[in-house]
């Protein structure tokens, strides 16, 4: 095997092209839409791939998802118990009586996996941030909130706040410094899951959530 | 010759059959409508199209270096890193880490370069279940066909075809021509199987040299599956995926989903670059990057044919196509069909197998016009053209010169004498104008639908002449 | 016409190629350009010798030959002066192509210095001449056909399109997919007929719903083509080259 690498790179280097690099700086006009418009290009781009967005504010947020758990009748929702929407998600739920059964585990995925996949019917997540121009979610998943909340149930919930929309994917990394080290797994999520592999019809919920509910925080 | 007889006949059978015609036809229609209006602003286009040209031919200048600093980055992230300089060692590679965990499955999202290496005929060699999770690759899987087209990988089948062919291999599932259920139950059958799954493997559309980043496009979850569920992830890639900055993934993410399916996005772009770290609870424990050769450094050599190196993957050229419209993916008998495939391929299988198929084009351009990275392809096309039939080939690599043949020489050898020298042609198109009407009214196939063309009773060399139009 | 594309001014002379499938098959098209450009008071020279550009055997990969017969062309348009092609396939070749077959050759200064002065003649008539009509022919519906090099390679299809909307009493009907390739492309008619013939199906038939009196377009490859099958299925209008279009419904006196 390391004779291969050696081979490959000293067969490219030796047949090197030589040719200039392509230079000049391609000017492409960047975006000044203000929070407003950031707001309303994100939500018509979400809106155009099935996802919803409910505008909420940093005092009914945990209402408002317990009502739309609700209204789907999902049996429960699952969170992360050391994650940044942890207090606020139990503090909705212990007030009042709910149909859907708030969840959340400790240990690692491996432990419950077969719960996971089979009897887990939406779960809730933060996110980090937020492209207006394409409708993204960026979400940065840590210990505390594991990858798989956002793939494997049926439905996902995905708390944004407003003012962390970024115009374009360009500008999140650039702002939020990403070249000073990734972590371990990022994701950008735009609507449910979905295929148009059969005579390219639509068709949503193919290996992960059927449904995206995104909760936009001003 | 025998390259184009088979050639041929997959060429008649596409044409002859109706059905997969009207499939590829309204297909390729609705993707290009789609691309147009994802590019609302053809200015900015233009401009996206040579910042990722300018991306990726950078990317290619620096490769062995880059290629080195993902390697570097790669390890120091905890991702294992294999060279492969052919196929076959690819595949031993991924046997190798499937043996080292005595796994006897592997869940794969969509990867051209394991269709490359015809991964799943090895491994299945070897005692392997394999299990395509993109529904569209499980679809062909099911037929035991390949792909017909890099991005729809089933688009050649109607959903009658793919509602049978459940219905033989799953018996206990009713029988359903609707879409939404057909998707249903691949999902239901493919969970079990992401479930139980320990190793998954991937693709890769870009890797990020600055940070040892894997990139991953895709709408259905799948690739996410395959990437965080089992306890190993292996990803496959072409050694020219590799772009130098993180910076460099927005403009070509501007550019890849819209160019293919003409969405701003896709549904996820999914960046890994390291296995699940400690005190992280999913994702792969390990992590391994096979980076594959397979003829690309040659093709590397040629200043002119790397140009081709620079492909995403996008499909735009296929959809653009022509050619490919009316025959679709499987009649060009090669991994990556389409105009790209037919300048990629025959460079890798050699002009002797498939010179074929850049001739099989009418250079109408309007492959490289829809390149998101301004690949030439019909000049490139016209080069590979000239390769296989050129009598002073520096090398025999790739099968150059092969498809010279004593008699196509001796006709371009006669057209050419005919057109140098002008009172011989004068007297040459003198004779066609004046016996036009023995010229035959069946000229074979060009007759079988259309009518000849009539000689003219004068020449315009005539005609001028008469006009007293001065000759210098 | 291209984005970086300099015309000059109104010339005293022009060359004029007549392109080799013009010459056998459709020169009427030849002589109603070279009347197109004579009327507007430019002097027209017709050398003898030319024969045929060479992009068969470039498109074959046969660039000897390609070579061998371009510079032959090479000789025959001396002067400084433009050079106006009936075709911009046949135009596309000599400005753009010439330049790639003469790449790393002694003669590449001087091939471009020749290709430089190659203009396409719709091009030609509304960028440099400057041509407007006057429309002496009866109402009329017609189809467009802008070939492959002229949509791309050339970019002139918005001058086929300029010249014919000049023309108060002719419509333009719009057919479906009207700008994918009618599938003739030279020698790849020949060796991929099957494929072909698909094609021309599909470009004839969309050519002949739109009920248009007459197809025309600034192309004889894809004339010959789209027509044959025009002719062949008894289906659909009669083509024409633009410009003996144009000059037919230009023309106050009868020639």
């Amino acid at each position: 095997m390391s004779n291969s690498r050696e081979n490959i790179l000293q067969r490219l280097r030796r047949g090197r092209p030589e040719l200039p690099a392509a230079t000049g700086e391609i000017q492409i006009d960047s975006l000044a839409w203000d929070l407003e418009q950031r707001i309303n290009t994100f939500c018509d781009r979400m809106a155009s791939v099935k996802a919803e967005v409910h505008m909420v504010t940093e005092g009914d947020w945990p209402t408002k998802l317990r009502e739309l758990a609700a209204d789907r009748q999902l049996s429960n929702l699952l969170y992360a118990p050391k994650g940044p929407l942890a207090a606020e998600i139990e503090s909705a739920w212990t007030e009042n009586d709910s149909c859907t059964k708030l969840i959340t585990r400790e240990e690692s995925v491996d432990e419950w996996k077969q719960e996971l996949f089979y009897q887990v019917d939406g779960a809730v997540t933060s996110v980090r941030s937020g492209i207006a121009e394409v409708g993204t979610l960026i979400l940065w998943p840590t210990r505390e909130e594991p990858r798989t909340f956002s793939l494997v149930p049926p439905v996902h919930f995905a708390v944004l706040k407003a003012e962390n929309l970024h115009h374009t994917f360009a500008d999140a990394m650039e702002v939020e410094q990403w070249r000073q080290g990734m972590p371990t797994n990022v994701v950008l999520i735009s609507g449910p899951s979905k295929s148009a592999d059969i005579e390219q019809t639509l068709a949503y919920g193919v290996h992960g959530p059927t449904e995206l509910v995104v909760l936009l925080v001003r | 010759m025998q390259q184009k007889v088979e050639f041929e006949q997959r060429v008649h059978k596409a044409l002859s059959d109706s059905q997969l015609r009207q499939n590829f036809r309204s297909t390729m229609d609705g993707l290009m409508a789609k691309r147009s209006q994802a590019f609302p602003d053809k200015e900015r286009l233009e401009k996206l199209r040579l910042q990722g040209a300018q991306i990726r031919a950078n990317a290619l200048l620096k490769l062995p270096e880059l290629l080195e600093q993902l390697e570097e980055r790669c390890t120091a992230n905890g991702i294992r890193v294999h060279w492969a300089e052919t196929v076959e060692q690819a595949n031993q590679a991924v046997l190798k880490i499937m043996q080292d965990h005595n796994a006897t499955n592997l869940i794969k999202g969509k990867s051209m370069v394991s269709e490359e290496m015809e991964l799943n005929h090895f491994l299945e060699q070897h005692g392997i279940e394999v299990l395509e999770s993109d529904l569209g690759e499980f679809i062909v899987q099911l037929a035991g066909e390949p792909p017909s087209h890099i991005v729809a990988p089933a688009i050649h089948k109607s959903r009658q075809d793919i509602a049978r062919l459940f219905q033989e291999k799953f018996p206990d599932i009713p029988y359903s021509e609707d879409v939404e259920t057909l998707t249903r139950s691949a999902r239901d059958i493919l969970r079990r199987k992401f479930y139980e799954a320990s190793i998954g493997l991937s693709g890769v559309n870009f890797a990020v040299a600055e940070t040892g980043t894997i990139c991953l496009v895709e709408n259905e979850g799948n690739g996410r599956m395959c990437t965080t569920i089992p306890d190993v992830h292996i990803a496959v890639t072409g050694i020219e995926k590799v772009v130098e900055k993180l910076s460099d993934i927005p403009p070509l993410m501007e550019l890849l989903p819209r160019s293919a399916t003409g969405q701003h996005i896709t549904t996820y772009f999914n960046m890994i670059t390291s296995p699940r770290k400690e005190g992280e609870k999913d994702g792969p424990r390990e992590v391994h990057l096979v980076l594959l050769d397979n003829g690309r450094s040659s093709i590397y050599e040629d200043p002119e044919l790397m140009e081709s190196l620079r492909c995403i993957r996008c499909g735009a050229c296929m959809n653009h196509c022509p050619v490919y419209a009316r025959i679709g993916g499987h009649a060009y008998g090669t991994t990556i069909p389409g105009p790209i495939g037919s300048v990629i391929e025959p460079q890798k299988l050699g002009l002797d197998r498939f010179g074929v198929l850049p001739t099989a084009s009418t250079l109408c351009g309007a492959c490289g016009e829809a390149c998101p990275v301004r690949i030439p392809l019909p000049k490139l096309l016209n080069r590979l053209r000239f390769e296989q039939v050129r009598d002073d080939p520096p090398d025999n690599t790739m099968g150059k010169g092969s498809q010279r043949s004593i008699r196509e020489s001796l006709v371009w050898n006669l057209w050419s004498w005919a057109n140098t020298h002008p009172a011989l042609y004068r007297l040459g198109c003198l004779f066609l104008t004046r016996l036009r009407g023995l010229v035959p009214k069946q000229l074979g196939v060009w007759t079988r639908v259309r009518k000849a063309p009539a000689i003219a009773p004068k020449t315009l060399h005539e005609l001028a002449r008469e006009m007293g139009i001065e000759d210098e | 016409m291209k984005p970086d594309q300099q015309y000059p001014d109104k010339p005293l002379s022009v060359y004029f190629f007549g392109t080799c499938l013009i010459d056998l098959i459709y020169p009427q098209a030849g002589l109603a350009g070279m009347q197109l450009i004579q009327r507007e008071g430019v002097k027209v020279i017709f050398p003898q010798d030319q024969t045929c550009c060479g992009q068969p055997a470039w498109n074959s990969g046969y660039r000897e030959q390609a070579r061998s017969v371009a510079l032959a062309q090479l000789d025959c348009f001396p002067q400084d002066i433009p050079i106006v092609v009936p075709s911009a396939s046949c135009a596309g070749m000599m400005r753009y192509q010439y330049p790639e077959l003469f790449k790393d050759t002694p003669q590449l200064s001087r091939v471009k210095g020749f290709s430089n002065r190659v203009f396409e003649l719709t091009e030609f008539l509304v960028h440099v001449l400057k041509v407007k009509l006057k429309d002496l022919g009866p109402p009329t519906r017609v189809a467009l056909h802008a070939s492959c090099s002229a949509q791309r390679e050339m970019a002139v299809s918005e001058e086929h399109s300029n010249l014919l909307q000049q023309l108060d009493n002719v419509e333009i009907l719009e057919q479906e997919r009207k700008r994918e390739c009618c599938g003739f492309g030279g020698t790849f008619a020949v060796k991929h007929a099957e494929i072909s013939n698909a094609m021309v199906e599909d470009k004839a038939k969309s050519i002949a719903d739109t009920g248009a009196e007459k197809l025309v377009s600034g192309d004889c490859g894809c004339l010959m083509n789209i027509s044959g099958n025009l002719q062949h299925t008894g289906q659909g209008p009669e083509g024409q080259h633009i410009a003996t279009f144009l000059w037919e419904r230009t023309n106050a006196t009868e020639s």
